[in-house]
C-alpha cells in the first residue's frame, strides 16, 4: 500500500523528501518512534519497581493477597480474577481495533465504524475497572498497625486467616473528637479520624487469645511470618505506633508504602494512556462517521491510532505480569 | 513477511490470523493466571539466576504475548527490516541494559540491609 496520506508535492523527488526508504508514511514512522520512546518511559518505571522489589525482596507484599476482590462478590476471595478479566477486555479491544484497521484496508466504512465503537467501549470498561480497583485498594481491607520504624503488622487468627481490625478492636467512649472548622481557633479543621485508635486495637488484641501478629518478613517458603502469641504481644507493645486502614502515598496497610506508590504511579500512568487513547479513538471515530477517510481514499489514520492502542495493550501485558503475577 | 503483504493478502486470511493470535493470547493469559493461583511448589523451589522458575515462566510467556501483539496486531511483520530493527533492537537493547543495572543494584542494597551492621528492623 502506498500509504502516504498527506500529499506534500514531493513525491518522487529523492532530495526533496519524496523517498520513503522504510516504505512507511511520515505519520506512521513518527507513531512508531513515539511508541519506542514511550516504551522506554514505561520500562524506566517498571525497572524502578523491580529495583525496589529486589531491594526489599524479603518483605514485599504478595500481590494476590492484596487484590482479592471482584465487583458484586462480597466476602469471596477471588485473587487476580478481576485483573485477569480486565486483561481480557483490553486484549479483546485490541482485536476489534486490528479488525477495524483491516476493514479500513478494504475501505469498508461500516465495518470500521462497528469495530471502532467496540474498541472504544472496551477501553471505557477497562478504565472503569481500573477506577474500581483503585477505590478498593484505597479503602483497604483488614487494616493493620504501623510500627515506629514504619513497618506493618497485620493480624491473623490461630489458623493463619486474616482478621480485620473491626473484628476485635474495643470501642472506647472517650476517644478524641474530630476537630471541625466551627470549633477550633483560626477556623482550622483536620482530615477524618480513623475508625479506631491504636489503644483500642492493642487492648482488643490483648483480650483475644487466638490472635497473632503477622509481620512482613517472608519465611523460607515465601510466606509471611506469623509470630507466637507472646512475641506478638511484645511486638505490639514495644513497636506499635498507630493504625492504618487502606492505602495512600504515605501509609499502606498492605505493607511497604513504596508498593502503593508504584501501584498508583504505574497503573495511573497506564490508565492515563488508556484515557487519552479513548479520546483519540473518539476523534478518529467521528472523522470516520463524517467520511473524512472515504474522501482521502485511505484509512491510514485508523491504522495510526490502532498502533497506539495496541501499544497501550502491550504495556498492560507487562504491568499485569510484574504487578500481579511475579 | 513480504513488505507489501498487508495490501495483497485477502481479507479472510488477515482476519483468520487475527483470531488465531487472539486465541494464542487468551490461552497464554489463562495459563498465566492458573499458574499464579496454583503456584506449583516445584516451580518455586527451583531457582535460576535469582528468580524462581515460576517467575521465569511468567516473564517468558509475557514476552511471547508481546511478540504476537507487536508482530501481528501492530503489523510489524509487514514492515521493512529497517523499520523493524530501528524500533525493536533499540528498545530491546536499552531495556535489557536498564533492567540488568537496576536489578543488580537492588539486589546489592538488599544484601547491605540484611548482612551489614546497620539496623533497619525496628
Amino acid at each position: 500500500m502506498d500509504s502516504t496520506v498527506a500529499q506534500t508535492g514531493t513525491e518522487g523527488k529523492l532530495w526533496g523528501g519524496g523517498s520513503q526508504p522504510l516504505k512507511a508514511s511520515y505519520g506512521k514512522l513518527m507513531m512508531w518512534f513515539f511508541i519506542l520512546s514511550d516504551a522506554l518511559t514505561f520500562s524506566g518505571f517498571l525497572a524502578a519497581y523491580g529495583f525496589s522489589r529486589f531491594k526489599y525482596s524479603t518483605e514485599w507484599p504478595i500481590a494476590d493477597e492484596v487484590f482479592t476482590h471482584f465487583p458484586f462478590l462480597h466476602g469471596i476471595e477471588a485473587p487476580m480474577y478481576y485483573v485477569a478479566l480486565m486483561t481480557f477486555i483490553l486484549i479483546f479491544s485490541s482485536v476489534t481495533m486490528v479488525l477495524a484497521v483491516d476493514a479500513g484496508h478494504h475501505m469498508k466504512k461500516n465495518k470500521v465504524v462497528t469495530y471502532m465503537a467496540l474498541t472504544i467501549l472496551g477501553g471505557i470498561i477497562f478504565v472503569g475497572s481500573q477506577a474500581w480497583e483503585w477505590n478498593t485498594f484505597i479503602k483497604g481491607d483488614y487494616g493493620a498497625v504501623e510500627t515506629r520504624g514504619g513497618n506493618i503488622l497485620q493480624f491473623v487468627d490461630d489458623e493463619g486467616e486474616r482478621v480485620a481490625l473491626a473484628d476485635f478492636a474495643k470501642g472506647y467512649e472517650d476517644v478524641r473528637q474530630r476537630q471541625n472548622e466551627s470549633e477550633g481557633l483560626w477556623y482550622e479543621s483536620e482530615g477524618s479520624l480513623p475508625d479506631f485508635t491504636f489503644n483500642e486495637v492493642k487492648d482488643g488484641f490483648a483480650e483475644n487469645e487466638s490472635l497473632r501478629v503477622r509481620t512482613l518478613k517472608n519465611n523460607d517458603s515465601g510466606e509471611k511470618t506469623i509470630l507466637s502469641r507472646e512475641a506478638s504481644l511484645a511486638k505490639l507493645d514495644e513497636q506499635g505506633k498507630g493504625i492504618v486502614q487502606g492505602a495512600n502515598l504515605q501509609h499502606n496497610e498492605y505493607g511497604m508504602p513504596l508498593f502503593a506508590d508504584f501501584f498508583f504511579f504505574i497503573t495511573g500512568f497506564h490508565g492515563f494512556h488508556v484515557v487519552s487513547g479513548v479520546l483519540i479513538l473518539i476523534i478518529i471515530f467521528i472523522n470516520v462517521l463524517v467520511n473524512t477517510y472515504e474522501k482521502r481514499k485511505s484509512y491510514e489514520m485508523v491504522e495510526k491510532v490502532g498502533l497506539y492502542w495496541h501499544f497501550v495493550d502491550l504495556v498492560w501485558v507487562f504491568v499485569f505480569t510484574f504487578f500481579y503475577l511475579v | 513477511m513480504a513488505d507489501q503483504a498487508s495490501t495483497t493478502h485477502e481479507g479472510s486470511s488477515a482476519t483468520k490470523r487475527i483470531w488465531y493470535v487472539f486465541a494464542i493470547l487468551s490461552i497464554v493469559t489463562i495459563v498465566e493466571v492458573a499458574l499464579g493461583i496454583i503456584k506449583p511448589a516445584f516451580m518455586i523451589e527451583f531457582t535460576l539466576i535469582d528468580l524462581h522458575l515460576l517467575n521465569w515462566t511468567f516473564i517468558i510467556l509475557t514476552i511471547v504475548k508481546a511478540y504476537y501483539i507487536t508482530w501481528a496486531f501492530m503489523h510489524m511483520e509487514h514492515e521493512t527490516k529497517g523499520l523493524r530493527r530501528a524500533v525493536v533492537w533499540t528498545s530491546v537493547f536499552l531495556i535489557i541494559y536498564l533492567i540488568a543495572i537496576l536489578l543488580i543494584e537492588g539486589g546489592y542494597i538488599e544484601d547491605v540491609y540484611t548482612d551489614s551492621h546497620i539496623k533497619w528492623n525496628l
